[in-house]
């Protein structure tokens, strides 16, 4: 068991998500960076997509109210157990009432918790993912993160993975047409091309970027969308959905960025630049 | 894949029954319907040319016979100023008193072309003209679960507590997503809906029997 001592400022349990409900508006939910998530779960050594805990911004408080391995990936805060510095991406025992907590960020903007065996959050429509309007939204402060029971054959391991990171740094998001793109004019597809920066407002619904693109395109009849869709507003500004995102829309949808550019836009953080790369 | 570019009772139970079939003939990850469109999303990556000429097949090869017509369900509704926060208002701009404005509003069957915004929010069509009426200008911050509103073109129920523009009519007390049912949203694209006003009395009385979670409204048959 691992017990919430602070709640940091968005921490929630997510899994590979919720397929399967879109048409009663249930988004899918799961976490934001699967490479580093299924990393995780990798090194905890467990089969499937184990529920891990998404960490934003290094901020939160853990404590081991049992002792156990764990591990984290994905953006590095400067981990720390006990007040000791420990090592990104390889697992480490925590003795009982150990305190995992963060320090200075180094890159990145969610990092991931895993255990062997998964958290054991309740299954809601076949999974474990937070999401609002169907479990808690986030962690709050005194929560018990249910977890099976270490093995008692534990040993260390000294191996640990090495991560490419240009997940964290690329300035380059692959993505591929969205279904209104060819509505779009020259020029406009020619803006599709300059930098774009990640505004204040995003998070696990969306992503807002700050420079704007010319709109003259009609709102269309409200579609489905899914994470990775780029959405134009009529104010010209665009919006990539994250997982949280709602199921459908109806401003027209001109990208879909690739499941690795999703993964590597949830790394970013206000401020960050990029390019799409479109993929034809 | 998209219908002609319209809101129309023939394109929806098409592409709900189209939908029906796709799931007898694959394993889909999950599907999104929509008013004029069906996105479908796959497990593993498909040969997209190949893909399309297989649904294409798929699509003219399907038995008419299998065409759905939908299930129509009663929504009680109360429509008390306590819970028509804009009845009077919307009556006064419309020239008729609230008894007409109720009339209209649970006369029609409203189809139900699909589900989205949040868990169990039903996009209906068919709001009779005299009843448009644009959004507030000043969204309220806070708008009950099961509250019935009008918003430009459209007429639907907030399914759980949200902040909202619609000009609300007023409450029904059926839980339009509850997590609690194996079947958490009882209406489907395609189905229709009717308002049926209630008293405060009839309100407080389902909302008590569901309370006890011993409450389905059952279908009947368009």
């Amino acid at each position: 068991m691992i017990e919430v001592r602070h709640p940091g400022i968005y921490n929630s349990v997510q899994d590979a998500g919720r397929l399967g409900f879109a048409k009663m508006g249930i988004p899918q939910a799961g976490y934001m960076d699967a490479y580093a998530a299924e990393l995780a779960n990798a090194l905890a050594n467990n089969s499937g997509n184990e529920a891990v805990v998404e960490i934003t911004f290094g901020q939160g408080q853990f404590a081991f109210l049992e002792a156990g391995s764990f591990c984290l990936t994905g953006g590095d805060f400067s981990p720390q157990l006990n007040q000791q510095p420990i090592a990104m991406n390889r697992l480490h025992w925590a003795p009982q009432g150990a305190v995992l907590s963060f320090g200075k960020r180094q890159f990145g903007a969610r990092c991931y918790l895993a255990v062997p065996g998964g958290i054991q959050s309740e299954v809601v429509l076949g999974s474990r993912s937070f999401s609002p309007n169907l479990t808690p939204m986030r962690l709050s402060k005194g929560d018990v993160l249910h977890t099976q029971k270490p093995q008692s054959n534990y040993r260390p391991r000294h191996a640990h993975v090495k991560v490419d990171l240009q997940h964290f740094h690329t300035s380059t998001l692959a993505c591929f047409p969205g279904p209104e793109y060819h509505q779009l004019s020259t020029q406009q597809k020619e803006q599709l091309q300059a930098d774009f920066t990640v505004s204040t407002d995003n998070n696990r619904v969306g992503y807002r970027l700050n420079e704007t693109v010319a709109n003259t395109l009609e709102p269309i009849l409200t579609a489905g969308v899914i994470p990775g869709t780029v959405q134009l507003t009529p104010s010209g500004t665009l919006i990539v959905l994250m997982q949280d995102g709602q199921v459908t829309g109806g401003y027209p949808r001109v990208l879909q960025l690739s499941e690795e550019a999703l993964a590597q836009l949830s790394q970013k953080m206000a401020g960050d630049g990029f390019r799409f790369a479109l993929e034809v | 894949m998209e219908w002609p570019t319209k809101i129309e009772d023939a394109i929806i139970t098409d592409i709900v029954a189209f939908e029906k079939h796709l799931y007898t003939a694959m394993d889909l990850a999950d599907s999104i319907i929509a008013y004029n469109s069906l996105t479908l999303r796959y497990r593993e990556p498909v040969d997209y040319d190949r893909e399309v000429a297989h649904l294409k097949s798929l699509y003219q090869n399907q038995q008419t016979a299998e065409k759905h017509s939908g299930q129509l369900w009663k929504i009680p509704v109360c429509y008390h100023p306590d819970f028509g926060l804009d009845l009077e208002a919307l009556a006064a701009e419309k020239g008729m008193d609230t008894e007409a404005l109720i009339t209209l509003h649970s006369a029609p069957r409203y189809r139900v072309y699909f589900l989205g915004f949040q868990p169990g929010f039903l996009y209906l069509g068919g709001l009779p003209a005299a009843l448009h009426t644009p959004r507030k200008a000043n969204p309220r911050l806070r708008v009950a679960a099961g509250s019935v509103g009008i918003g430009g073109e459209q007429t639907g129920v907030y399914p759980s507590q949200t902040s909202g523009g619609w000009n609300l009519m007023g409450r029904s007390p059926i839980r339009f997503f509850d997590i609690q049912k194996p079947q958490p949203c009882f209406a489907q694209a395609g189905d229709c809906i009717q308002f049926c006003p209630i008293s405060m009395d009839e309100f407080q009385a389902i909302q008590h029997i569901q309370e006890n979670g011993d409450y389905t409204l059952k279908p009947h048959r368009l």
